[in-house]
């Protein structure tokens, strides 16, 4: 290459891929660990749930119930962009690194707020971003890792923003893309792909953290000759959907990941007869090989778009007299599901409805639920089915509080739907649903006194310890606990940010931002001092489900508006 | 602040070399001045249309724009695509219908807020009248307000393609009036 075409060449990278410095480098990045990622200190918060085990509880307990009505913030940062900003801030020793939509990370100082650097993506002109959103980025030594809506895996300098690698992972222009976190284990650099309503066929894939060299990617729909490919019929595999864009778990003990799968595709399971594994599933993989060594499918045959892909969070509990190992996961099919991490593999424990549902009959003893085919959406019929097609729970995660024991749940309540199915051909690119978009429907149930609904369950029980209902809104937002017997949580229409009782579930502060909050709450310290953090931006699902509700819930705040700003808080002294 | 504008110079020099590449064929190209339109999808897929091929009062077809002389219909970059509706005149305020070829106007598919691409004629949120609707995102554009965003996120009015048609075929009478494609981050 000759010197001026290679020194061009040098150009475009550090330009075309943006990074700004503005206060950086930063000084002294602590460099991540395996082991500092398998036993984070209490002040940091470098996983999408803090922890491996995906509990979104931190340690912390500076601020608490005694205290909290003096939380006041501290700082706040711009992002300067709008749409759902749904990423936690993730926290390294002093260092915030805020995900964005639009494939954004900026670093700041976790104290001040000052602004260390800011990558910004150039995404392609033609990208047809159907969940403009992004949700963290994963850590590993000096390095950090984006995942794109342009199908890419990009690794970043912790300390100046510079592009380290650069991989495609598959093809945009096929719809092809992702939103989460990258899930980091002992070097591997672990995503999952989205794009289910494009008719793609699921995967799950790790690249090797130091050169992006990809290690191993694992199929969500099994291929011909493959254990469970008989679920499928014809070719319908190789289009079905099953999607897994969300981060999974991971067990160290048993060097386990869990992660989560999505609906089949299209929606209408007339249009996929069979089980249809491995979608609406939770699948367990060895992370040094992709290779599956369990799996629980929590429905067959999905026709609702109920996606299963948060993860189950990992819970040590005393169930019926013995220590379980369980799964727990509050399912977007309305089951909270009791699952137990056996060595010969994932069993069923318990499950029942936590919201209004007509799809269930019951649960077999397998733990299969019974489906009443009144409720099933089919070929060229209306069908209305409860809860609606965004679920009991949605992606937004649900916490654990290991002082209190409870898994807390961020509901939505009486709220149905409905959508004729119909075939169409499938069409690279295009919107894959089996129904017309705007045939979708999201109806209140006559006589709701409510909708939104944080939910406190005894995951060892069985019973609710208590309920906050919000009657004009949605919950559309990650839950987080913490030590100091707090769960945070904001997720509705009035742009307010709260602090409930874990115990109890007594409203202890709340705070009106910008905008409506979809990001995953943190707590952190540094300097002594703790900080609560989140990101203010509304968004994709939290904005289609309001706009659904528009004439139909009297009083509904629908003047929400975008932009994203970080919140900082802290306990005045 | 010299490198910068050095490197963004190469950046759109990068740009413009790889667009030279594409004008090979010419499907990627955004509609040029005389292009007819043809449709897009369905039974008459390729076909070039005439204004007397559109329903009066919608809905909405999609089509590319097909260059007359080479016969390569530029569907190379999506957002090429574009959608034609026929609308009363009378109902069309004086810009769109100085754009209009009658009655008939034309969009760009492509919503200006993420890039999804518009697909349903509906009832606006407010009003009685049909309006282009983005599912993705919920957002509306009023056709006969030069594409004007009356419901949703979207940031800006849709691009309008203008459009002639003398007793026959739709032809483009210039390029799209506004920038193409979705808003980007700050």
């Amino acid at each position: 290459m000759a010197l001026k075409q290679w020194l061009l060449s040098g150009l475009l990278a550090s330009t075309c891929l943006v990074s700004i410095a503005a206060a950086g480098p930063i000084e002294n990045y602590s460099p991540v660990t395996a082991e500092r990622l398998k036993n984070p200190e209490p002040g940091n918060w470098m996983h999408y749930r803090r922890t491996y085990d995906g509990q979104g509880y931190s340690p912390l307990d500076q601020i608490n119930t005694s205290n909290v009505k003096s939380l006041t913030p501290v700082w706040t940062f711009s992002t300067g962009v709008v749409e759902g900003h749904e990423a936690p801030p993730i926290i390294n020793n002093g260092v915030m690194f805020v995900a964005t939509p639009m494939g954004q990370v900026i670093a700041l100082n976790a104290k001040t707020g000052d602004e260390y650097w800011r990558y910004k993506r150039q995404l392609p002109e033609d990208l047809f971003q159907l969940h403009p959103t992004n949700r963290g980025v994963g850590l590993w030594e000096d390095k950090l890792y984006l995942a794109t809506t342009d199908d890419h895996l990009v690794a970043l300098d912790a300390k100046t923003g510079k592009v380290v690698w650069d991989t495609k992972v598959q093809d945009y222009k096929k719809g092809q893309y992702l939103t989460l976190m990258p899930l980091v284990v002992d070097g591997k650099v672990i995503v999952g792909g989205s794009g289910g309503e494009f008719g793609v066929r699921g995967y799950i894939v790790a690249y090797d953290a130091n050169t992006g060299k990809e290690l191993w990617r694992t199929f969500t729909i099994p291929g011909e000759g493959e254990p469970g490919n008989e679920t499928w019929k014809g070719d319908d595999w190789k289009t079905g959907g099953a999607p897994a864009w969300m981060t999974g778990t991971y067990d160290v003990d048993t060097r386990t990941i869990y992660w989560g799968t999505g609906n089949a595709a299209p929606w209408p399971g007339e249009t996929h007869p069979g089980d249809n594994l491995y979608s609406t599933s939770v699948l367990a993989l060895d992370p040094d090989s992709g290779k599956m060594k369990s799996y629980f499918q929590y429905h067959q045959n999905d026709s609702w778009d109920w996606d299963e892909v948060d993860a189950p969070m990992l819970i040590d509990l005393q169930r019926d007299g013995r220590s379980i190992k369980s799964l727990i996961h509050p399912g977007r099919n309305a089951i909270f599901w009791v699952l137990e991490r056996k060595p010969e593999g994932i069993k069923y424990v318990a499950g029942w409805p936590f919201v209004y549902t007509d799809v269930w009959k019951g649960i077999e003893p397998s733990g299969k639920p019974i489906v009443d085919p009144v409720h099933k959406p089919g070929i060229g019929k209306r069908v209305e089915f409860c809860p609606s097609l965004w679920g009991g729970k949605d992606w937004p995660s649900a916490a654990y509080s290991q002082k209190t024991g409870l898994v807390y749940v961020p509901a939505n309540e009486n709220f149905c739907g409905g959508f004729t199915g119909e075939k169409v051909p499938l069409v690279a690119g295009q919107l894959w649903l089996g129904t017309k978009p705007e045939d979708i429907g999201l109806t209140p149930r006559p006589g709701a006194t409510h909708f939104g609904e944080l939910q406190a369950w005894d995951p060892a029980t069985g019973k609710k310890a208590w309920s906050h209902n919000f009657p004009k809104s949605h919950l559309f937002g990650s839950v987080t606990a913490t030590a100091g017997d707090l769960i945070l949580v904001g997720g509705t229409n009035d742009r307010m940010f709260r602090a409930f009782h874990a115990k109890t579930g007594e409203l202890l502060w709340e705070q009106k931002t910008n905008s409506g909050i979809m990001g995953m709450p943190i707590a952190y310290e540094v300097d002594g001092t703790q900080y609560i953090a989140v990101q203010s931006g509304w968004g994709v699902d939290a904005q289609r489900i309001q706009d659904a509700l528009v004439g139909k819930v009297p009083g509904l705040e629908n003047n929400v508006p975008q932009g994203g700003v970080v919140w900082v808080f802290a306990v005045k002294k | 602040m010299i490198l910068t504008a050095l490197a963004t110079g190469a950046c759109l020099a990068s740009s413009r070399s790889s667009v030279a590449e594409e004008d090979l064929l010419g499907s990627n190209e955004r509609p040029q001045k005389a292009d007819v339109l043809v449709f897009a999808e369905g039974d008459r897929a390729g076909e070039v249309i005439k204004p007397q091929d559109l329903k009066a009062g919608g809905p909405p077809v999609r089509a590319w724009p097909k260059d007359p002389k080479t016969s390569v219909v530029r569907k190379g970059s999506r957002l090429n695509e574009v959608l034609v509706v026929k609308l009363d005149p009378a109902e069309l305020d004086e810009e769109t219908r100085s754009r209009a070829a009658g009655g008939v106007v034309a969009y760009s598919v492509i919503c200006v807020h993420t890039g999804c691409p518009i697909t349903a004629w509906v009832k606006a949120a407010s009003g009685d009248k049909d309006v282009f609707k983005c599912v993705c995102h919920n957002s509306e554009f009023d056709p006969r307000q030069s594409g004007q965003v009356v419901f949703g996120p979207a940031p800006r009015r849709l691009p309008a393609l203008p459009l002639v048609a003398e007793d026959g075929p739709l032809t483009v009478a210039a390029a799209f009036v506004g920038k193409v494609g979705a808003q980007q981050g700050r």
